[in-house]
Order: structure tokens, then sequence, then C-alpha cells
């Protein structure tokens, strides 16, 4: 995919077109715009959570064409013409919930909720990396994501189980 | 902590970047992966008026093997060298070094070129450069250089680079298949800047001496540090315990003075150094093939 | 047979919806019209204002105002002291922004609203204000010296508070013991680091007069209160909501923080809804802090390592201001003698004022730094002796047949510092065998023999939970059967929607998926304090058992009317309402809810069941009899406990320690906690682990360095280090039930516990590891550095 016009000259305002969970979206925006501002206040998708805006905490993880990155170290004009998953792409408007999130739920993988969408999406990454992962690869994975709540105790548990569920899946 | 106002532009094609770098460089600054820049936007520490995103410069986007030496362009992403088989295979050192940068999700963005252009002191892949006495390729529209690593490095995140100028590409030399190599570092956190890491390659000769040794250093200093001195000790010599000993104690000497923070006085620093030393040379040694 | 929810490790009810990201917290909330404001922080910890020019703010396009104290008319008004006491001699609190003086790196000086945060953040940019800096109280070290400067220029000495306690005769104990020792130990800054950071949505309804604020709070019924009396509006036109709230841990019970006030303030000014969110720098420098105390403890014992006295004196640091009053050191002082029989304490602290961030809790409250010198006085009874550390304090104990026990000290809540239940052998007992306590010597002595250096190190505790004054709750059965329960306690991710649902599930025969429970919304229930102390469960726990069982009675006696059975026979289970061996002739609890409500109008496939049944009519007289009292199935009650309740618990850990680096690593964690009867154990165990991360965190990571002048040198992510998943180790948790007497669920608090022990262990621990050098701990938290530094120290005294 291509812009239509290419001007190449600096600009404070933008033309941006992402899919966000297989929707497409158009807006204009400022360059500045960060692209956990733009998921969150221009799309209204707020499941993608703002923790620190200097690239440590992870709450503002989101799957960029696939892979785990930091939504708040990103401009919204950056993700032109690519594809974003968040959580709330995770299950969609099915009922039931992804093998990560039910995981999550059925061993107390979560308190506040806050860090919880970032480290879903992290996981999300991790697995489809390193399906089997050990105890020290899925801690090592989950690193990149702060939760003060929980001690990451069932978090542990938690990734253990989805890739557990997961497996079968991606063997056949 | 919101960015302060700039102006933008991303533009596909590399004549095109090094044309505005050109006209308004002074007051430009590149924004690659963006993983060091932006929290330093985002915190105010950083007011550029423009800012050149390199992203979309498809043309470099390459992984290259060349005669002496594997020529990283631009934009290629740190998780992108990670998992290049390329890479895997023939420089396994430099994996090594990457696994030590941040966490997953800012190796997936961060660029090999752009984390040595910001020239963090801290940060693996300068002090890997230097380990491996590699060069940086860099462009202005006027025409391009070459430079050698320790030409590049000023200081706390100072290069070479002039105005209207862009690191282009990043080249690591191979490592000699006989030798062995290592990266290591002591960080407090998984993930964490190093508090002190080391990059090491040593070769091997035929009466099980070490011929040569190549030997750098992260965090201990205001830019990387080569350690001739270290080598120095390791070079004629048998990897005996004497012998590391001797580098370890040459090692608590490419601690700069100044180099007290939170984390670290200068004597731990100087500490974690000597350790880390001994650490990462048993550890390349016991890569070496006989 | 009834289903049991209470005690049942059920999952959470709230997962779903947070899982999906559909949670609401404060920053979720758009409004039309919504406008963005960002704060001026002083970047001075102490200087005059001699001027402020806010005119180029105020010019740029998109700003609608720039507030400054002088703006801001009667509301110009120091905060409330929150619980004052007659210690307190020199109470001073904050004003929403500062007028003449600042007194910390972070105080508010202005506040802009404009379009976006973005545009916000650049006016500020633009404020010019004119400081004129005053020398700089930046330790507890500075404060005390005879020539220090003064954080308040009326406060002499920068002592804000001093208070004195006694139990038994110390000095006749020390002037007559066997052995005294005496010690010197600190405990340095941390911050409760919520992942959710402040963040406060204001709207003013001009047509209804009412104001309503979404506060990212624990407390928002006095929050509420507090509102309506700043802005003298009725406490029934001011709704404070507290929606998802992304984790507190003390930092939002403080109130007011100046945004709770400026942000209305700005919201009624403009007409206009107005959203301020605190960014994480922020949160650094302005959201309250705790932990900073150094103790001078001296110990008596005997022979055979019985306690006989202590004497505790400290010195706290409140930071610039004390809203939060003296709790945290009143707490400090009543938690240090722990599960231990001291019959002759003397406990003394001063509270100085120092150039910082505001203390007010953060989990834990003032026990962790009790705990710390408690535990290093046991160790240090043991090393003295040459006695085990756990034989030491099982001497020590207060033997289940001693309780009540009397501490003999008032306590924050101004009751008795008593002990109701425990049984602190049965926990020790468990955690010995958790961590293979027997033959945990053998592997340290092989470990040491190949160079590496293990420790164990064991932390016991007792913990003062479920404080007052009161909770409440309204439990409300609906139409459709369906179960609706409200209090005023809120949470921040400790489940009060499963736990409380579980409670009144257990009381009405429902499921706990058609009970909804609604916290922290002043329009749905007015009545209460507040989130803190370990308290929710406790007091609103046993509130809301209080209400459901009302109205199970209720239910009992309607359908008694309409099956012509008598209230003692009528069982509730499973959704349905029944006479006791007569099952299949049953009414849902729904229909009994309808039938409670006498309307000429009933709804719903529930109402159009009953009127085929064949049930008793209406009896003669009113509609609503005077002895049934309400219509519906409702009821609300209140619980006040008597005092304190008392949980316990004892941690412990294998850690070992690399000698060249000072870098420690956890090989086993183990927690026994008791909490009295568990609701849910599951989540039990998430408080604890979190707390432990908390713990570990406050041990080896977290550490707030504040340079000479006043300025935080660390103040972002990068540099407080809060442990990821690659530093906590897996946390093995046991528990032990001891109910409570105090309350009729027989539960105590169990949120902070987690956190306590750990700094008294982990300095227990690496005592242990490095005994052969004769390092004592005397000092939290650590980092590798400073345990380097220890281990020197140490190693050149004993050549």
């Amino acid at each position: 995919m291509h812009d239509q016009e290419e001007t190449l000259a600096f600009t404070e305002e933008c033309e941006v077109a992402v899919t966000v969970n297989g929707q497409r979206y158009e807006r204009r925006v400022p360059v500045r715009m960060l692209l956990s501002d733009f998921l969150r206040h221009e799309l209204r998708l707020t499941g993608t959570h703002v923790g620190c805006e200097h690239g440590v905490c992870g709450c503002c993880t989101v799957l960029l064409n696939g892979e785990a990155v930091r939504s708040c170290l990103m401009f919204a004009v950056q993700a032109n013409n690519l594809f974003l998953t968040t959580i709330e792409g995770m299950a969609g408007t099915q009922s039931e919930l992804h093998p990560i999130q039910q995981a999550f739920m059925e061993k107390h993988g979560l308190q506040c909720g806050f860090c919880t969408p970032g480290v879903i999406m992290s996981v999300h990454s991790l697995l489809h990396e390193n399906p089997d992962p050990t105890d020290e690869e899925i801690r090592e994975g989950l690193s990149g994501n702060i939760c003060r709540c929980t001690g990451y105790q069932n978090i542990v548990e938690a990734v253990k189980l989805a890739a557990e569920r997961l497996r079968p899946e991606e063997v056949e | 902590m919101k960015p302060p106002r700039f102006r933008y532009c991303a533009p596909r094609i590399l004549d095109d970047a090094l044309l505005l770098l050109e006209q308004q460089g002074d007051e430009t600054k590149i924004l690659a992966g963006g993983q060091s820049l932006v929290p330093l936007l985002n915190m105010r520490l950083a007011a550029p008026a423009n800012l050149l995103d390199i992203n979309r410069l498809a043309e470099l986007n390459y992984i290259q093997p060349e005669d002496g030496y594997l020529a990283l362009g631009a934009t290629v992403r740190q998780c992108q060298a990670e998992h290049s088989p390329l890479i895997q295979e023939r420089h396994p050192l430099l994996i090594e070094a990457i696994w030590h940068i941040g966490h997953m999700q800012i190796r997936n963005r961060g660029t090999i070129v752009g984390s040595l252009a910001h020239a963090d002191p801290a940060a693996e892949l300068p002090a890997l450069l230097t380990c491996l006495e590699g060069s940086l390729l860099l462009q202005k529209s006027s025409g391009e250089r070459l430079l050698p690593v320790e030409a590049f490095f000023h200081g706390y995140l100072e290069t070479a680079l002039e105005a209207g100028e862009m690191v282009v590409e990043a080249r690591f030399p191979w490592v000699d298949p006989r030798a062995g190599w290592a990266f290591q570092e002591f960080a407090r956190r998984s993930g964490d800047f190093a508090l002190v890491g080391a990059a090491a390659v040593l070769t091997p000769a035929e009466d099980g001496t070490c011929q040569k040794a190549r030997i750098a250093y992260a965090g201990v200093a205001g830019a990387p540090v080569r350690a001739w001195e270290v080598e120095r000790q390791l070079e004629g010599q048998p990897m005996h315990e004497q012998t590391l000993s001797l580098a370890a104690e040459a090692a608590r000497e490419v601690v700069g003075a100044d180099m007290n923070d939170i984390h670290a006085t200068v004597e731990y620093r100087r500490v974690l150094t000597a350790e880390l030393t001994r650490r990462v040379l048993a550890a390349a040694w016991a890569r070496r093939r006989m | 047979m009834a289903t049991r929810w209470f005690g049942a490790p059920v999952q959470r009810l709230e997962d779903p919806r947070l899982l999906r990201g559909k949670g609401t917290y404060v920053d979720d909330i758009e409004l039309p019209q919504l406008l963005h404001a960002a704060l001026l922080r002083s970047p001075h910890a102490h200087a005059k204002i001699a001027n402020i020019d806010a005119s180029a703010a105020m010019a740029l396009p998109g700003v609608y105002l720039v507030l400054t104290a002088v703006d801001l008319g009667e509301v110009l008004e120091p905060s409330p002291l929150l619980v004052p006491h007659a210690a307190l001699e020199q109470p001073r609190t904050q004003l929403p922004l500062a007028l003449d003086e600042v007194r910390y790196v972070g105080e508010a000086v202005a506040m802009v609203v404009a379009e976006s945060r973005y545009l916000a953040e650049d006016a500020l940019d633009l404020i010019d204000v004119d400081y004129e800096p005053l020398p700089v109280v930046h330790s507890l070290d500075v404060a005390t010296r005879e020539d220090a400067p003064l954080v308040h220029a009326d406060v002499p000495g920068n002592v804000a508070a001093h208070l004195v306690q006694q139990v038994g005769d110390p000095d006749a104990i020390f002037a007559s013991a066997p052995h005294v020792l005496r010690e010197s130990l600190l405990i340095d800054r941390g911050a409760a680091m919520p992942m959710e950071c402040r963040g406060i949505v204001a709207q003013w309804d001009a047509l209804e007069e009412k104001l309503t604020c979404w506060i990212s709070t624990q407390a928002p019924i006095p929050i509420r209160n507090g509102l309506a009396a700043i802005f003298h509006l009725p406490e029934h036109k001011v709704r404070v909501v507290a929606p998802d709230v992304g984790g507190g841990f003390g930092t939002k019970i403080m109130m007011f923080y100046p945004e709770e006030i400026l942000t209305p303030f700005a919201a009624r000014l403009l007409g206009r809804p107005v959203k301020w969110i605190e960014d994480r720098r922020e949160h650094f420098i302005s959201a309250n802090q705790e932990r900073s105390q150094e103790h001078e403890v001296e110990y008596a014992f005997d022979e055979q390592g019985t306690l006989l006295a202590v004497r505790d004196r400290f010195l706290h640091d409140a930071g610039a201001y004390t809203p939060y009053g003296i709790i945290v050191p009143i707490i400090t002082a009543c938690t240090l003698p722990g599960p231990y029989r001291l019959r002759h304490y003397a406990s003394e602290f001063t509270v100085l004022y120092t150039n910082k961030v505001p203390v007010s809790p953060y989990r834990g409250a003032g026990r962790p730094h009790a705990v710390f010198v408690m535990e290093r006085v046991m160790d240090g009874i043991a090393r003295e002796l040459q006695l085990d550390r756990l034989e030491v304090r099982e001497r020590n104990f207060i033997a289940p047949d001693e309780f009540p026990w009397d501490v003999g000290l008032v306590y924050q809540d101004g009751g008795p510092t008593k002990y109701d239940s425990g049984n602190y052998q049965a926990g020790l007992e468990k955690l010995k065998a958790l961590l293979d306590y027997e033959h945990f010597h053998e592997q340290q002595a092989s470990a040491r023999a190949q160079g590496r250096y293990l420790g164990i190190g064991i932390g016991c505790y007792v913990e003062g939970t479920g404080i007052g004054p009161y909770e409440g709750a309204l439990v409300s059965v609906e139409s459709d059967g369906r179960v609706h329960a409200t209090t005023g306690v809120t949470s921040q991710g400790q489940a009060h929607a499963t736990t409380l649902a579980q409670i009144v599930a257990e009381q009405l025969g429902v499921a706990i998926q058609d009970v909804m429970v609604t916290t922290g919304d002043t329009h749905a229930f007015s009545w209460g304090v507040g989130t803190y102390a370990s308290r929710s469960a406790t007091v609103a726990g046993s509130a809301m058992h209080l209400a459901a069982r009302k109205v199970r009675e209720k239910a009992q006696q309607v359908a008694a009317e309409l099956f012509e059975a008598a209230p003692e026979d009528i069982e509730l289970a499973v959704g349905k309402v029944f006479v006791r061996d007569a099952p299949h002739r049953a009414l849902t609890l729904g229909q009994v809810a309808i039938s409670a409500n006498p309307l000429r109008y009933a709804y719903g496939e529930n109402a159009r069941k009953l009127m085929g049944m064949k049930l008793a009519g209406p009896r003669p007289g009113p509609a609503l009899p005077e002895e049934r009292g309400a219509p519906g199935l409702e009821a609300s009650a209140y619980y006040s406990p008597p005092h304190g309740s008392f949980a316990s618990g004892v941690h412990g850990a294998i850690i070992e320690v690399d000698l060249t680096t000072g870098q420690v690593s956890f090989l086993k964690y183990a927690a026994v906690h008791d909490c009295g009867r568990l609701i849910n154990p599951t989540i039990v165990e998430g408080q604890v682990h979190g707390g432990v991360a908390q713990g570990i965190g406050g041990a080896f990571y977290e550490r707030l360095v504040y340079d000479e002048t006043g300025q935080l040198s660390n103040a972002s992510f990068m540099d407080y280090l809060l442990p990821t998943a690659a530093e906590v180790p897996p946390i093995v948790v046991d528990h032990v039930e001891t109910p409570s007497p105090l309350n009729p669920l027989g539960v105590k608090g169990a949120g902070e516990a987690g956190v306590i022990p750990v700094a008294a262990l982990f300095a227990s621990a690496i005592d242990d590891a490095l005994a052969p050098f004769g390092v004592r701990i005397r000092e939290m938290p650590l980092h590798p550095c400073r345990l380097y530094e220890l281990l020197q120290e140490a190693r050149s005294q004993g050549k």
C-alpha cells in the first residue's frame, strides 16, 4: 500500500490510516500524537493503558504487524498503513475469551487489571515465538511488563496454562 | 509527559531524506526505532524542530554479508537481526549482545544503527562494535564517509555525526572462526542498561595461548571503552588463572573516575568490571575452536 | 444441598470485563466538551515564590484557563488535617496551589486547562515563575541539626510531633537485665507506585447544580463530603465515583491531593468537564511516599533468650506536610512488639518535616519498619546467646491460650492494641516444613564448602487490621432474582465484586454470578470511610453479611406467609425459596421479592408465574404490614468493630549472596499467613504474592534517592526499580485459620500482610549467609553496591 500523495516536507499534521483489530480507521492527527493516545482517545480503544510513557512499564503494549511494541514510544503517524492488534481484538465480540485471557481468569492472573492488557499482548507475542517456554523463559518474556499487584506468581501459572492449551492447535 | 511540538516527515527514498537533512539538518533529529528518542521527547528533555522518520527507507533495510564484515542497514531492527538465520549462523556474538538489550518489546522496534547513533555508553551495541573494531558508514547528500568505530563515539550521547549527516550502515566484522567470543553484563534487573557490560573475542594460537584478544566495555565511561591494557595482558599468554587475574586487575582501570551514580560507586563498578572480565573471558575462551 | 460460597476459591466476577479491555479507569472516561489539565510543579525543594507570570501561557491558542493560588479565592485553604492527634502539635497541610513558598520538588504551583493535554503541557513551559531558593532539609540528619534550616518558618526544630508511650516499667528492667544491646536501624524511602497513576474527571452540571467527579481514589465518600464543604454544595449534589482503580496500595487513600480540588474548581468555573491525569513523572514527585525512619533500639533479655524489655526511639520523616497526621509512626510504635510477650516497652518518636514529598500510608504503613526492628532484635538476641533464631522467637511467642492479649498501647484508631486471637507457633511450624528448616544447615554447609553463600531468614509479624470506625452495606433483591449489593469501600484490585458477592450468596442461597456488587459510588451508597488498613473484608464484609442476613430473614418471613408455614422452616437455596422438606413447591427469590413489594403493577416472567401459583392471599389490613417495615427484599446494615483485629504471619526465604558482586538471588520463598477465616483462598494468596513482590522491591530494588538539593534522583522507572517477573521468585503460600472473635465472619484483614516481614527476613537471611564475615544488616533497602560495601567493611573489621 502506498500513500496517494507523498509530500517531501516537514509537517505538523498528517493523515493516518491504520487497521486495528481488523477494522480500518482514517484520521487526521497532529504528528506528535503518541500511538497510545491515538488508540485510546481518537479510536476510543481504551483497553490499551498508559502507565509510564517512557517505555518501561509495558501497560501500553500492542501488536504492530503481529509484534509486541510499546505504543507510548511510537507516534500515531508511524503506524500509517500498518496493522495493529489491541486487547479488544483478542476475543473480539465472541462470547468466549481468547485462551490466554481464559487462562488468566482461571489462574487469578490479574488483580487491578491495569497492566493486564499489556501483559496479555506480550504473552501472545511470547507464545507465538516460543509455544513451549520454560518457567525461566516465561519470566524473562514477562520482564518487559510490570505488574504491581500479583507478584507475577499467577501470571506465570496462567501463561503455562495458556501455552499448554494453545500448543495442540499449533501442532495441527 | 507529552512530546513538545515538532514537524515530521517520513520519506521513502534515501536521497530525499538526505536532501531534507541538508536543508534543515541543524534542527532535525532522526527517528529510527525511537526507543531512546521518544522517552526523551515525552519527558521534554529533547525538543527538535523536526523529526525525520527513516523507518520507511526500505533501501536501508538490509542484512548483507560482505567480505570481512556483516553490513546492517540503518532500519534493521534488533529483533530482525536476532531472528536472522544468517546472523544466527555467522555472527552469533551479535545475537548474544542483542539478547541483553531491553526487552522483547524494545527490540521489536529498536534498530541496530539507532542504538549506535544514540551513543549511550551503557548500551550493548556500541561496546560490541568497539570490541569488533567495526565501522560506520555515514552519508550526507554531498557524499559518504566510513568511520572506524573509535572515531565515531565522542562521549555521552555524542558522536562524530555532523549536521546533515546520517548513519546508513553499521559494519560488524566477522569473528575469526577459531576465536571464542562472549557478551555478558551485570544489570540491576533483567533488561536494564548494564551497570557494566563487556564483549570479548579471543583468538587462540596453535600453542594453546591467546594469540589475539579484543575486549570492550559498556557502562564504564562516557563512551564505550576498548581495553587495550587488558588485551595486552592476554595476548601471547596461556589462559590460566594468573592471566585472568592480571586481566581482571587491568580491567579495573577502564572505569572512569566520575562513574558514580545511585546504583554503583566507582569502586563497586571497578569490582564488577574485574569480575565481569573474568567471567566474559572464561566464557569466550571456552568457546574457542582448536 | 446448597453450594457453599464462603471459603471457596471461586474465579473473579470482575475478570471477563477487565480481560477484554472493557474496564473503566478514570482516563477511559470521555465526556463531550472535555478539557484537559496539566500542573506546573515546583522545580525547587524549598523556595520563595516572588512572582508568577502566566500571561504567555494564557495567550497560547487552545488554553482556557491558567490558575495560580491567587485565583482560587476562598478555596485557597490548607487541605483538612485528616487524623488529628494531640501529639501532633504542629500540623501543616498543603494549599491546593502554593501561594508564596514551595516546600518540595513537585509541589503544585499552577494549573493549566487546555483543549488537549499536549497543549496544556506546552502552556506550562510558558509560565514564568520567579523563585528565590531557600535552604533545603533533604534528610533526617539535616532536619535534626541544631542549625537546621526550617521547612516551615514557624515550626521550631522542624518537629511536627513527639509521642511517648510506655508499657510496664522498662527502666527498672533495663537496670537489672542480664543482657542489654543497642542498635541503630534505618529504613529509607519508597513508594507504592500503582501502575495507574492518580487521575480525576470533574463535571459540573449547571442545570441541576450538581458536581460529579470520577477519581482514582480509595476514599470516594470522604472526598464527596469534603468537596461539598469546600464548594458549599449540599452533599447530595456531589457525586464521587471511584471507577476501576489501577492499584492504590495506600497512596490513593490520601485526600485531598490538590488536583482533587483544582479540577472540580476549574470544571465549575469553565462550565466544561475537565480531566487531569497524573503522568508517571508527576507521580514520582507529587503522590505521597513512605517508609523513611531512623530507629535507636535497646533491648534487654535473659540467658534463655527471653525478651524482657525494649526501648525504641525513632525519627520519622513526614516530608513537607502532615495531611495524614501521625498515623504511620503510631502504627510503627504499636506494631513493634509483634507476636512476642513484651511486657515492658518504652516507645518514643519524633516526627520531622523535610523538604520532600509528604508521607502517608503505603501498604504496610509503618509496619515493615517495626517488624524490621523487632526481628533484628530477635536475631540480635540469638546471636548474642548463640541460640537458634527460631528458638528465640518460639520462647517469646504469645501462646494460643493467652488471647486476647493487650499490648497496652493506644492504636492508630484510638482503640486498644489488643490481639483478638492468634496461633503463632502453628504458623512457624508450617513454615519450617515448607522451607525444610531442619535440613537447611546441612545444605548451607555443603554450599559453603563450594564457596557459595546461602542464608535463611525468617520474619514474624502481627498486623493490626480491620479497624473502625464502621462500614455499611445495602443488599437488595431485584424482581428477576438477582441481588444488588453496595457498600462504600472501593476496590483497587482486591476483588470486592467477588468476595462480597460470596458473602451475600452464602446468605441468600443464590449463585455469586447473580450478585451484582457496586462499590465506590457515593450515589449508590453514601455512608462509610474507605479502603485502607486491610479493613474491607472485615468491616464492609461484616456489614454485607449482616445486611444479607436481614434480607434472608425478610424473605423467610414473606415466604412463610405465602406458604402458610413458619419462617424458620423456610429455606433459601439455588435461587429458590421453599419450605424445608417440600422443595418441589418453590418460589424463586425474585418472586418473593415481588411479593414483598405490594404494587398494583408487576412486570416480567417472575410476576406472571407468581400469579398462576396457588399461594395464600393477602392478609387483611395495610398492604405493607408494620412488622415488615419497608417494601421489597432490601436491607442495610452497619458494622463497627469493637477494635481492630490482628492478623499474623511468618515468611521465610533462602537466599544466595554473590560475594564478589553483592548480588542476591532467592532460592526459595514461603509465606504462612493467618487472616482468620478465608472468604476466598485464591484471592488471599494473590494478596500475599503481591505484597511479597513489593516487599522484595522495598528490600533490594526500590529506594527513592534524594540529593542534597532535595531533587529526587531516580524519578523514572529506568532508575526506580520495580521488580519484574525475572526478579520475583516463586512464592509458596500456606494458611493458618484462627478465626477472629470480633466479627460475625471470623475474618481478619489480608491486604497489606505480604509486604510486612520481607525487609526483616531479607536482613536476617543476609546476616545468615554472610555470618562467616560477621555482617550485620542495619539498614533497608539494600542494593548490590551497598551490600558489597557492607561486606567489605565487615571483612576489614574482621582482619
